[in-house]
């Protein structure tokens, strides 16, 4: 496989990649590893907690490094995973 | 971060009935997930949506899709969607069951319905078994494959969906398995905006039931069987679209225009009425 | 009738028509906009006077590739909105009893007809036969009730197909147009009335907002008021056993005692509204036939030659044979003193009459073959069991 030249690009400094926000349903989840498995930047890993059904959970081990990719929310037959864009000011997310 | 907030597809789920009854790691979740995800990205109407569905563990999404649904006898849903379709065209029909109850009993309706060029949309959850009963063969099940009704190996060949699917006229066809997320997700997006017969076949795991006779015995395993053989070729030969250990081949592979039957059926009724003279 | 008229859906008027015709207009003078169905000897006229005619009244006719795709899109159609029919016979009818029970489960408005043949199994297609009657009512697995209606003129395959499309709709129940060969293929006079003259029903609407609607929540009359799939009800619609949400309940023996009772109440505390007859001459019967179909036609002869005679003979024709007029045969039995049963078969309605007449003997008169009973050979029946 060639070598891949990057360049940097001319925006680099103003440019800023999104904040992702990982939000995990807990007991919703049934532990098939798909999220961990599968997520391009290694941002979660089975975490040692038990839930609900009896399996582990993920848990995110470095939000900073999730690029919004969206797999997770979209590859878990569950729907015990998504990820949203932290918006730029501090209001309190409504909890639903 | 553990939240309560809610799910941002939930509303397109009939909450009562979740969670669903499908196991870890099943294939059929993850349809669910991208068949919402493209109602939701095409911001459909959901008054318009009707999704009809077939006996098996997949027919039970019918009854998860917060929209006018419909859970028939085996091997019927796509019979009863063409009543659907054609009594109001104006309705997007989407039947959504799995490879035992589209091909098998239902083989003759799915055939018959792309012939005519019906504009329902297929999506088959493949996942190369009777999971609901216990795991006997079905009409997907690869040759020498373990499952409760071929204990020594299957000896049946394997139908080859696309290939099936093409051949009968559909006008649009494509396979992917479940780890194509994305590409899935826009593939039911096409297929919801075209007019015609559209089929999508999704590869899918069921470690609990296939997985685990056939040396899968985890959801992981089988999803890794499907990113190490699967390789996308748009458009090349249905006919050559193979399901082995080696190479599952995915893509989209036909995508043509053709007039649909209920349209033809509108222009004929038309044009019957134009010429007649009224008595 | 011409192809390049165009005909109003309602063809008020004096019609010489052939039995399948007039069920083919009294469809579509009920409303019906929607056929599904596969040819058969001998409901194929049914199909291709359809094939005809909806299109000139703005309806759907499809030939589905089998039966069992025609009663699926019947049921489809149904929900979708419209009134939805598909015509079989014997064969045919045997293939659409898994869906029946989904019609009835999932409590579909939709109208069924069989012109039986010679059976069992292929038969004899192009001769009448009455032996589909116990299925009409038994075939599908599980327990439950439907409606079926028996025509014995050219005149009645017209009113009964509207009669049966208003009882599918009021009771959200297939109704089964039981007709036979000669009914469906002879020709007769049918006189379709205007307009104002007819009475037509549509199924009750629910009056609720969506977000209160329950579709399988009965009214008072055991029926729930339906909505069809566009409206902006999201409704689920299963044959797995369901709650009033329409949620499958799979577990529940309460849910399963309380549906399949519903079922099958909704159609027996009906039974004074639903169940019809004609009686002729049987204030001061000793001799009572009961037939019904083409055999009807046969003992009305019978009866009125007997009379000549001078034996007080009478007739009771069940025009609906399902749910099956007990009350009727209870009455004639009490002041019968015979029962004479003539029908097309080897014992199916007999077998209801004398449940119902209890002590009071009843013969039975079967005749099985190309044609039906002549009168002549009622007639020897009566008067051998002429007390």
């Amino acid at each position: 496989m060639p070598e891949r030249i990057w360049r940097k690009p001319l925006d680099s400094e103003k440019a800023k990649l999104p904040k992702a926000e990982i939000h995990i349903i807990r007991d919703q989840c049934k532990g098939c590893g798909y999220c961990i498995q599968y997520c391009p930047q290694k941002v979660l890993e089975e975490s040692n907690d038990i839930n609900a059904r009896g399996v582990h959970p993920p848990r995110v081990v470095d939000e900073s490094k999730c690029v919004l990719c969206s797999f997770c929310t979209s590859v878990c037959p569950d729907f015990a995973i998504f990820v949203i864009e932290k918006k730029e000011c501090k209001e309190n997310v409504k909890h639903g | 971060m553990m939240t309560e907030i809610e799910h941002p597809l939930s509303k397109y789920l009939r909450k009562a009935m979740m969670p669903h009854i499908w196991c870890s790691g099943c294939g059929n979740g993850i349809i669910l997930n991208c068949v919402v995800q493209a109602v939701d990205e095409l911001q459909m109407d959901l008054d318009k949506l009707v999704v009809v569905s077939g006996i098996g563990c997949i027919g039970r999404a019918a009854g998860y899709i917060n929209t006018n649904s419909f859970h028939t006898t085996h091997g019927r849903p796509i019979a009863l969607a063409t009543g659907v379709k054609l009594a109001n065209p104006n309705l997007e029909v989407v039947v959504i069951s799995g490879d035992g109850d589209l091909f098998a009993i239902g083989g003759n309706h799915f055939i018959h319905a792309a012939r005519r060029n019906i504009g329902i949309k297929v999506i088959c959850a493949n996942n190369f078994n009777y999971g609901m009963t216990g795991g006997q063969q079905g009409p997907t099940t690869p040759l020498e494959a373990l499952t409760t009704t071929t204990p020594y190996g299957n000896i049946e060949h394997p139908f080859n969906l696309v290939h099936l699917a093409a051949a009968s006229g559909a006008t649009y066809v494509a396979r992917w398995t479940t780890l194509h997320v994305r590409r899935l997700t826009q593939s039911i997006k096409r297929l919801l905006q075209k007019e015609g017969f559209g089929f999508i076949e999704v590869v899918s795991p069921c470690p609990e039931i296939f997985g685990r006779r056939n040396k899968m015995k985890t959801g992981l395993e089988m999803m890794e069987w499907f990113r190490r053989s699967s390789v996308v070729e748009n458009f090349s030969d249905p006919s050559k679209a193979e399901i082995t250990p080696e190479r599952i081949v995915v893509g989209e592979f036909v995508n043509i225009d053709k007039i649909s039957y209920e349209r033809l059926l509108h222009e004929k009724i038309a044009h019957i009425n134009e010429e007649k003279t009224w008595r | 009738m011409s192809n390049t008229v165009k005909r109003k859906a309602i063809l008020t008027g004096a019609h010489f028509m052939n039995g399948d015709f007039a069920c083919a207009e009294g469809a579509i003078v009920a409303g019906c906009r929607f056929f599904a169905g596969y040819p058969i000897t001998p409901a194929t006229e049914i199909a291709e006077r359809l094939a005809e005619r909806m299109p000139e009244v703005g309806g759907i006719y499809i030939q589905m590739e089998d039966e069992i795709a025609s009663i699926a899109a019947v049921i489809g159609a149904s929900y979708a909105g419209l009134k939805a029919m598909t015509a079989t016979s014997g064969p045919g009818f045997s293939l659409m009893q898994e869906n029946i029970g989904l019609a009835v489960m999932t409590e579909t408005p939709c109208v069924i007809v069989d012109v039986m043949r010679g059976g069992p199994s292929t038969g004899q297609p192009t001769l009448p036969g009455q032996q589909d009657v116990m299925q009409a009512k038994w075939g599908s697995h599980g327990d439950y009730e439907i409606i079926a209606l028996s025509p014995s003129s050219v005149q009645e395959m017209f009113d009964l197909t509207v009669e049966a499309f208003n009882m599918s709709e009021i009771y959200r129940v297939p109704t089964i147009l039981l007709a036979d060969e000669v009914v469906g293929h002879m020709w007769e006079k049918v006189v379709i009335p205007s307009p104002e003259n007819l009475k037509i029903v549509n199924r009750k609407r629910p009056n609720v907002s969506p977000e209160k609607y329950l579709p399988f929540m009965p009214d008072d009359n055991l029926v729930p008021p339906m909505a069809c799939f566009g409206e902006g009800f999201a409704f689920h619609a299963t044959g797995l056993t369901h709650d009033e949400h329409g949620y499958p309940q799979t577990q529940n023996s309460e849910v399963q005692e309380r549906l399949v009772r519903r079922l099958c109440d909704k159609i027996r505390k009906s039974v004074d509204k639903i169940v019809k007859v004609e009686e002729v001459m049987l204030e001061d019967a000793d001799v009572v036939v009961i037939a019904y179909g083409i055999v009807a036609r046969a003992a009305l002869s019978a009866v009125r030659k007997a009379r000549a005679e001078g034996i007080k003979a009478g007739l009771l024709r069940p025009i609906t044979l399902w749910p099956f007029p007990e009350k009727h045969v209870e009455k004639v039995a009490r002041r019968a003193k015979k029962i004479v049963v003539a029908e097309m078969n080897c014992g199916q309605i007999v077998r209801e009459v004398q449940r119902a007449a209890k002590e009071t003997p009843v013969m039975f008169l079967p005749k099985l073959g190309e044609d039906p009973h002549t009168p002549m050979e009622i007639f020897e029946g009566i008067r051998r069991n002429n007390p």
